[in-house]
């Protein structure tokens, strides 16, 4: 028995080598890998939606041992992003880093010409989803079960209508500048720090509506505390059949957030086709795929130039919106 | 009642399964080692250890971190005490005390009213969790901006006379703290403040750890150097000893201090359990109130007993507490809870209103995981005690430079950036030079972790009041805790007026 057992060990060396040997010319030609660690940049602050979309794709890539090497998740919440957009230029050429970005890609580069960020500059790796936005009211508010009801509501109280959101010029300032443009509202904007905490400041009752991301309110929604009205999507959410879009009410706007992969500028074409072949993997897997479900993600994935052509009309489409509300002149 | 006991145990049988119970000990044991890193604090353990646990099931692996968060909370309190560096932010308050004590021989003193503080507040507030956290989060959820500042102003009003009697150099002290924490984004306006430029170091703001690191590290580093010079290179850090009598001494004299430590556990939870303000407040809030209702508080600062168990025993209700709303909101109540969260959206835990009923196995299972994890981490941390007594006794030629790589590397690992190591030994010189100038040190340190949390707050409370500072009275729930606050803020100018009174009276 252990003499068999040594004999198939021994075979199975013998094996083992002779593949190696015959798979080595090939391995040297083979396509590029990461060297050291990755570092998985994060343009938010630590639990926050992006941060905890990263550490889950670092996760997936561990468990399923998808790269030779740990990717870091490294957090530089800095001015809305603006600390993250300088720390990734100056990676310049770098092959080991790469970036999860928000919409703060476009806007803050727009929002503060001085830190000298072009995104063109940037690679594009894979958009791995885009997260959709909807209209929340807390679910005391009986006489609010639709659109028109919230801009009854919203008129009568003008400018003590409370519409909490993420920051000054963020995607909620931009969304309430909509409705308020759209329905001739005068809801005032209050930020607080991070998605969370505003949804939480509406089902406390301490704010009279949001725009927050499905997943943010998804707690508070399956709890009945809080329900969406109408959301800023191109089709009807699945998780929430009642609420229409704004499309469907006569509003033509449609409003996402980008959860991109952005590589260092400068990276070289064997590890960009490394990584975008890594990021097809983690986004067909099936721990993002039903991530995706779950927090209510759209967007398929974009790679390449077609990322790239993305960011350039997502820019342009910002920085209309940005003119109009004055963060920025024209 | 009976329902929750039931639920309990069955809770228990889960934390007592061989795996689990194993990944406590671990988890403790690791926890108690990061902890005891300066700068190295659980939030940086539980981010990295994050991916390991997709080797055990979902609630080994949240028992595991939840372990570590607890474990680092004990030994956030060793450096503390032992080099005056701050483990981590929670235990900044210990040092006020911790250190004092150690200087003066008694760091085995201080270490088990540590250990044993910590384990009190720890077993308190798991036992206020099991019982009260629906109803409990309930008060969270209502708790908004108004409540947020009052509570901050509470904070604050508790410290006052902390500095010691010179109240300009307090108040200077407190200034330079503010200003400090004003450094980075504008949350309001969204735009960049303070800068200097632009350098875009500053953009993160300026981390309070760097400061506390930079000034107690370093400028205590210095500090002692200077005195080691003095006595001609033979000082060393603590000349404690370590004996079964002195330890059964030590504890017999920790008896009289359960008023502080039971204080301390229930205000360490009830801050701990609001969403957003975490164990640092809670702990700072606890050694402010110990000194105000002391019947010696003079001796605070100078190597109390009290002022070790007050924040030691509030840091670790506070990280209970602050497992509520993670649980039942979904909201994290400090930056650990965070990525907790984030492991738990990984698992398909999803937090909310609902996971007590949807997954009320792991919920039982977590809880009573906490009761074990506190008696496994106060047996370990006494366990290792005369370890740390022994690296004590080292000279201090051998540990200043070991102290020095620590206070780097703390000032490094947060935001893995170099700016802040500089920006951390320039504190270090400066906060040498305010201990030589005689300028208190913990307001400053003390404004710059409530600076960030009180702003915001005041600044949404009054946009959406028009300004208007009534909102602060008018709320069910701010509007006893900015009294108590006011109160508390004009005692100092009250206590004269009725000694003066008093005076009269008697004269008359």
């Amino acid at each position: 028995m252990i003499q068999t057992k040594q004999k198939f060990f021994g075979l199975g060396v013998a094996v083992g080598l002779g593949v190696a040997a015959v798979g080595l010319p090939q391995a040297a030609k083979a396509a590029w890998e990461p060297k050291k660690p990755v570092e998985f940049v994060v343009m938010a602050g630590k639990g926050g939606g992006a941060d905890k979309a990263v550490r889950l794709m670092q996760s997936i890539i561990a468990k399923n041992k998808m790269a030779p090497v740990p990717f870091t998740p490294v957090n530089k919440p800095g001015g809305t992003g603006a600390e993250a957009l300088v720390y990734l230029k100056g990676k310049k050429g770098d092959d080991h880093t790469i970036m999860f970005t928000l919409n703060s890609f476009y806007t803050t580069p727009l929002r503060q010409p001085g830190l000298k960020v072009n995104i063109e500059e940037f690679t594009p790796v894979m958009r791995m989803a885009e997260d959709t936005f909807c209209l929340w009211v807390n679910s005391d508010r009986k006489d609010i079960n639709n659109v028109d009801d919230f801009v009854k509501a919203a008129k009568a109280k003008g400018n003590g209508w409370i519409m909490a959101g993420t920051g000054k010029a963020s995607e909620d300032n931009l969304l309430t500048d909509f409705l308020n443009s759209a329905y001739g509202l005068k809801m005032k904007y209050v930020p607080y720090k991070g998605g969370g905490k505003v949804a939480k400041e509406l089902a406390g009752n301490n704010a009279d509506s949001t725009v927050n991301n499905p997943s943010e309110q998804l707690g508070f929604f399956e709890a009945g505390k809080t329900k969406p009205l109408a959301c800023f999507t191109k089709d009807r959410i699945g998780l929430f059949k009642d609420a229409p879009t704004f499309k469907e009410l006569g509003k033509d706007f449609v409003y996402f957030m980008q959860r991109t992969v952005v590589g260092a500028p400068g990276m070289s074409d064997d590890a960009k086709a490394y990584y975008k072949d890594l990021f097809t993997k983690v986004f067909n897997s099936d721990e993002w795929q039903t991530y995706r479900k779950k927090k209510a993600l759209q967007g398929d994935a974009l790679t390449g130039d077609d990322l790239m052509n993305y960011w350039k009309n997502e820019r342009d489409v910002h920085k209309k919106m940005l003119t109009k509300m004055g963060a920025i002149k024209g | 009642m009976a329902d929750i006991l039931l639920q309990l145990w069955g809770g228990f049988l889960v934390a007592f399964e061989p795996l689990n119970l194993m990944l406590v000990l671990i988890g403790c044991t690791i926890g108690l080692f990061i902890g005891a890193m300066p700068g190295l604090g659980s939030v940086n353990g539980v981010a990295i250890l994050l991916p390991l646990t997709f080797l055990v099931p979902p609630t080994g692996a949240i028992i595991f971190l939840a372990a570590i968060y607890y474990g680092a909370m004990y030994g956030g309190a060793i450096s503390s005490i032992m080099l005056g560096i701050p483990g981590a932010s929670t235990a900044v308050a210990t040092t006020f005390d911790g250190r004092p004590l150690a200087k003066e021989g008694m760091a085995d003193k201080a270490l088990t009213a540590a250990a044993v503080a910590s384990f009190v507040g720890g077993t308190i507030s798991v036992v206020l969790f099991t019982f009260f956290a629906p109803p409990l989060a309930h008060v969270a959820l209502f708790f908004g901006a108004p409540e947020e500042f009052s509570l901050m102003m509470l904070a604050f009003a508790t410290f006052i006379g902390l500095g010691g009697d010179d109240i300009p150099k307090t108040i200077f002290s407190i200034c330079i703290g503010l200003v400090l924490s004003a450094v980075g984004l504008d949350i309001i306006s969204g735009e960049p403040r303070l800068i200097f430029g632009d350098i875009p170091g500053f953009l993160h703001g300026i981390n309070f750890l760097v400061l506390a690191i930079g000034i107690y590290g370093i400028g205590e580093m210095l500090w002692t150097v200077e005195e080691n010079y003095k006595a001609g290179g033979a000082s060393m850090l603590s000349k404690a000893v370590v004996s079964v009598q002195r330890t059964l001494a030590n504890l017999k004299e920790l008896l009289g201090t359960w008023k502080t430590a039971v204080m301390g556990s229930f205000l360490g939870y009830f801050v701990g359990i609001l969403p957003a303000a975490g164990a640092t407040p809670g702990s700072l809030m606890a050694y402010g109130v110990a000194r105000q209702i002391a019947r010696d508080p003079q001796k605070f600062g100078k190597g109390s007993v009290d002022g070790v168990v007050a924040p030691e025993s509030a840091n670790n209700a506070a990280s209970t507490g602050s497992m509520l709303p993670m649980l039942t909101l979904g909201i994290p109540g400090s930056p650990t809870t965070a990525i907790l969260l984030g492991g738990m959206v990984i698992w398909g835990l999803e937090p909310g209103p609902r996971l007590f009923t949807d997954h009320s196995d792991f919920v039982w299972g977590l809880i009573a995981s906490l009761y074990a994890a506190n008696l496994f981490a106060v047996i370990i941390n006494v366990a290792f005690i005369p370890a740390f007594i022994w690296v004590l006794k080292l000279p201090f030629t051998l540990l200043a430079p070991i102290i020095f790589v620590l206070c780097l590397v703390g000032g490094y690992a947060p935001t893995q950036d170099m700016h802040d190591v500089w920006l951390m030994l320039l504190f270090g010189v400066v906060g040498y030079l305010m201990r030589k100038l005689d300028y208190p040190l913990a307001p400053a340190v003390l404004a710059i972790v409530l600076g960030p949390l009180a702003e915001p707050a005041l600044r949404q409370s009054l946009l959406i009041n028009n300004g208007s500072f009534d909102i602060f009275f008018t709320r069910p729930y701010s509007a006893p805790i900015m009294i108590t606050a006011l109160v508390l803020l004009a005692l100092p100018l009250l206590k004269p007026l009725m000694r003066l009174i008093n005076g009269k009276k008697a004269k008359a």
